[in-house]
C-alpha cells in the first residue's frame, strides 16, 4: 500500500475517504448516544419530556386560547406533536452540529478522518432521540383513538428531508462556529427565532394562500407540512411546500458542504 | 522494489501570521476607529457570510514553518526526530499524519501508517474501559474486527482486566495512560509514528513502553520517534534527524546528532534578558517581562560554580488589577528531563496578598551546593495562585550552566550521576578494635 501526502491531495480524494472511515462515523454516534443516555438517569426521559410539555403549551395557548383551527378532524394536540417531532429534531441536530467540531477538537487536533464525519454524527444522534419520541407519538394516537393511513408509510422520506435540511444548516453554522468562537452565542437566538417563524404550534393553513409558497422558503416549512399529511393524513399532500422547501433544503446542504469543506483544510491549525 | 519507506521531498508549510499594526501608533483617536471600522465592517460582514479566513491585524506576514525539507527513512529503521519548541518537529508531525496538508512537496509513505500524537485521543470519560478499547482504537483506524482480535492482548498489556467495566473518569492517571498507549501499541502498522507519548507515565510504564517500541522496530516495521528525551531517543533509535528552524534536517548517527544539538541549544542562548524597549518586551496583556537575570554572589552570570548561590530575579508589569501572582520556576537538564520545579507561593511578602497593577521583582534563590555539573534550561511561567491559572509563559528558555569547583583529594575527578549534588552528612566512626572479621 503507497501513501501520497502532497498539496490538494485530501481534497481529490475526499468522498473515497468519508466512505472509508464509514466504521469511525458509526462509532463516534455510538459514543455520543451511550454518553447522554449515561450521564442522566433521565437520559431517555428528556427525549419525551421536552416534546410533551412544549406541546401541551402550544396546545394551550393556540388551540385554547387563541382558538387556531386544527387540521382535518385531528386533534389539535396531535396536529402540534407530530410538527414538534422534526422541529425538535431539527432544531437539537442544528445545535449540537454547531458545537460539534469544537468540542470534538481534541480529536481533530491530533488524527487525520475527513471532519464531516463530527457533524453527521452528531445529527445521527439527534435521530435516536426523535425515534424515542416518535414512539410517544404512537402512544398519543392510541390516546385519541386515531389511526394512522397509509401515508404514515411515506414518513421516512421525510426523516431523511429532514436530516439533510438539518445538515446542510448545521455544516453552515459549524463553519462560522469554528472562526468566530463567539457565534455560539447566537445560535440558541436563531434556534428560538426559528421556532416563531415555522408552523410548529399552528398549522401552516392559517398562512394566508398568496404567502404560502414564499412560507415555504423555510425548509423547515415543507418539512412539518408533509410529517403532517404523513401522520394526520388528512388533506391533499403539499407538494408545492415540501418542493420548494426541498429545494432550499438542498441548496444549504450544498452551500454548508462547501462552506464546510473549504474551511476544513485549516481546522487543524484554527482550533 | 526499493527499501525506503518513507520518501519526504521538498516538503514545505507556510503560516500567515497577523500583525495589528494599529496597536503600534502612539495613540488612536475615536473617529478614526469608527472610520476604519465602518468601512472594514461591511467588507468582514460579506466575509463572515462566504466564512472566509478574517487573518487578524492589517499586516499579515509569511512564516515558513517547514521549508524544502527532504529526508528518507528505510525499512526497519527507527529514526529520532529532535529540535527544539518551534523548529518544526511538531508541524512535521502533523503533515505526516494529514491533519494539515503541506504548503508545497510531497511525502510518500510505502505502508500502513499509524500516528500516536498523544495518548489516549478520543477517550471519553464517561465511558468505560472496555468502550474506551472500541472508541479509541476506531479514532486511531482500526476496525472493529481487528480491536476484537487483540482485545485480550491490549488488556493483557494494560493490566486492567478487574476495571474493564468502570468507567475511565475513575482510572487512575497511571492506569489511564496504560490503556491508551496499550490500545496504540497494538495498532500494527508498517509504519509508526509517536510523539513524546513517554512524557507520561511512571518508570516501570517507560520502561514498556520503549520495549513495545524496539519490539515493533525489530519485526521489520519503521518508527519515527520525536522526543525532548535524549535518554530515550539514545537507547531506541538507529538515526537521528535534527529540525532547525524548519530547514533540512541533519541525520547521522545518534551520539553524533544528540551532541551537536546539546551544543547548539548552549550556544545560541543570549546572554541578556532585559527588554528596555517597551513594544519589544514579551508577555500578553495581564503580564509583560521586562528583566530577566542570573546572578552569583557578585555579578550576572550564566556559569556557576557548584559552591554558588544562584540567584534568578524577574522583573515584569503586572497590569490586571488585584491579581494573586506567583512565579513559577522549572528546571530542566539538557536531555529534558525535569529537575526540579517551585513557585513563589511560599514568598513572605507578596504571596497572600493581591498584586495591585505596576513593576514588580521577584527573586528566587537555588543554594550553592544544590545542583549538579551540567547545563540547565530554566522555564519562567506567572500563574494565578488563586485560579491555578497560567497567565503567561516565557516561551524562550534561560540557559546555564554549573561547573566544579570542588576540591578533591582523591583522583576521580569525573562528574557525580544524577542532576543535584547536595553536600550531604557523612559520618564514619571507629567502633574500637571489636571482634576482628575474619
Amino acid at each position: 500500500m503507497i501513501e501520497i501526502i502532497e498539496a490538494g491531495r485530501i481534497e481529490r480524494h475526499y468522498w473515497q475517504d468519508l466512505w472509508r472511515y464509514r466504521e469511525l462515523l458509526q462509532v463516534l454516534a455510538w459514543r455520543d448516544i451511550a454518553v447522554r443516555y449515561k450521564q442522566t438517569v433521565i437520559g431517555a426521559a428528556w427525549a419525551l419530556i421536552r416534546p410533551f410539555l412544549t406541546m401541551v403549551v402550544f396546545t394551550v395557548i393556540f388551540g385554547h386560547l387563541a382558538k387556531l383551527p386544527t387540521e382535518g378532524a385531528a386533534p389539535y394536540a396531535l396536529m402540534v406533536f407530530a410538527g414538534i417531532l422534526p422541529w425538535t429534531f431539527f432544531s437539537t441536530a442544528v445545535a449540537e452540529a454547531s458545537n460539534s467540531l469544537i468540542s470534538n477538537s481534541n480529536l481533530v487536533s491530533k488524527v487525520y478522518f475527513p471532519r464531516l464525519i463530527i457533524p453527521i454524527a452528531t445529527v445521527m444522534v439527534g435521530l435516536v432521540d426523535f425515534l424515542v419520541s416518535f414512539a410517544l407519538l404512537l402512544a398519543l394516537m392510541v390516546w385519541y383513538a386515531y389511526p394512522p393511513m397509509w401515508q404514515i408509510l411515506l414518513l421516512p422520506v421525510f426523516v431523511v428531508m429532514a436530516f439533510f435540511a438539518s445538515l446542510g444548516i448545521g455544516l453552515w453554522i459549524t463553519t462560522l462556529n469554528v472562526k468566530y468562537r463567539d457565534f455560539r452565542y447566537i445560535i440558541p437566538f436563531l434556534v428560538q427565532f426559528g421556532l416563531y417563524i415555522s408552523p410548529v404550534g399552528f398549522s401552516s393553513a392559517i398562512v394566508p394562500s398568496k404567502w404560502r409558497l414564499l412560507y415555504s422558503l423555510n425548509p423547515m416549512v415543507g418539512v412539518i407540512d408533509a410529517f403532517r399529511w404523513c401522520i394526520l393524513g388528512t388533506g391533499a399532500a403539499p407538494w408545492p411546500s415540501i418542493g420548494i422547501s426541498l429545494i432550499v433544503a438542498l441548496s444549504f446542504l450544498w452551500f454548508g458542504i462547501r462552506q464546510f469543506r473549504k474551511m476544513e483544510k485549516s481546522f487543524a491549525d484554527v482550533i | 522494489m526499493s527499501d525506503t519507506v518513507i520518501r519526504v521531498e521538498n516538503l514545505s508549510k507556510k503560516y500567515l501570521v497577523g500583525h495589528q499594526s494599529a496597536e503600534r501608533e502612539r495613540y488612536t483617536a475615536l473617529r478614526d476607529v469608527i472610520g476604519r471600522e465602518a468601512r472594514n465592517f461591511l467588507r468582514k460582514a460579506v466575509d463572515v457570510v462566504r466564512g472566509r479566513e478574517i487573518v487578524q491585524g492589517d499586516q499579515v506576514e509569511e512564516f515558513w514553518a517547514l521549508k524544502d525539507v527532504n529526508f528518507e527513512v528505510k525499512r526497519g529503521e527507527v529514526l529520532g526526530i529532535i529540535g527544539r519548541n518551534g523548529a518544526g518537529k511538531s508541524t512535521l508531525l502533523k503533515i505526516l499524519s494529514k491533519i494539515t496538508e503541506p504548503t508545497a512537496g510531497r511525502v510518500t509513505l510505502y505502508g500502513r501508517v499509524a500516528t500516536l500524537l498523544e495518548v489516549g485521543t478520543g477517550f471519553h470519560p464517561e465511558l468505560t474501559g472496555r468502550e474506551n478499547i472500541y472508541l479509541n482504537g476506531a479514532v486511531l483506524g482500526m476496525k472493529r474486527a481487528d480491536i476484537k482480535k487483540r482485545f485480550d492482548k491490549i488488556v493483557a498489556f494494560a493490566e486492567v482486566e478487574k476495571f474493564l467495566d468502570t468507567p475511565v473518569k475513575r482510572f487512575s492517571s497511571g492506569m489511564y495512560v496504560r490503556l491508551a498507549f496499550a490500545v496504540a501499541a497494538h495498532l500494527d502498522p508498517e509504519i509508526l509514528i509517536v510523539d513524546e507519548v513517554l512524557a507520561v507515565g511512571d518508570a516501570e510504564f517507560q520502561k514498556k513502553c520503549i520495549g513495545k517500541l524496539s519490539e515493533v522496530a525489530t519485526s521489520g516495521r519503521t518508527v519515527l520517534f520525536v522526543s525532548h528525551n535524549m535518554t530515550a531517543v539514545r537507547t531506541l533509535c538507529s538515526q537521528v534527524a535534527m529540525i532547525d528552524r524548519g530547514r533540512m534536517p541533519v541525520m547521522g548517527e545518534p551520539s553524533v546528532i544528540i551532541g551537536r544539538y546539546s551544543e547548539s541549544y548552549a550556544k545560541s542562548t543570549p546572554r541578556e534578558h532585559a527588554w528596555d524597549c517597551p513594544d519589544q518586551r514579551p508577555g500578553n496583556d495581564r503580564i509583560r517581562l521586562r528583566r530577566i537575570e542570573l546572578q552569583n554572589e557578585s555579578s550576572s552570570a550564566d556559569e556557576f560554580a557548584m559552591s554558588d548561590d544562584i540567584t534568578i530575579e524577574v522583573e515584569y508589569y503586572n497590569l490586571v488589577e488585584s491579581t494573586r501572582l506567583a512565579v513559577n520556576f522549572a528546571l530542566y537538564s539538557v536531555d529534558g528531563s525535569e529537575v526540579l520545579e517551585d513557585w513563589s507561593i511560599h514568598e513572605e511578602t507578596w504571596a497572600k496578598k493581591l498584586m495591585p497593577c505596576g513593576m514588580f521583582s521577584t527573586k528566587c534563590r537555588i543554594p550553592a551546593n544544590l545542583l549538579n555539573v551540567g547545563t540547565y534550561s530554566l522555564r519562567v511561567i506567572f500563574f494565578d495562585a488563586e485560579a491555578v491559572r497560567p497567565l503567561y509563559e516565557y516561551d524562550q528558555r534561560i540557559i546555564f550552566s554549573v561547573y566544579d569547583n570542588e576540591e578533591r583529594d582523591v583522583l576521580w575527578h569525573g562528574k557525580y550521576i544524577g542532576h543535584v549534588h547536595p553536600k550531604l552528612y557523612w559520618l564514619t566512626q571507629s567502633l574500637g578494635e571489636g571482634e576482628r572479621a575474619r
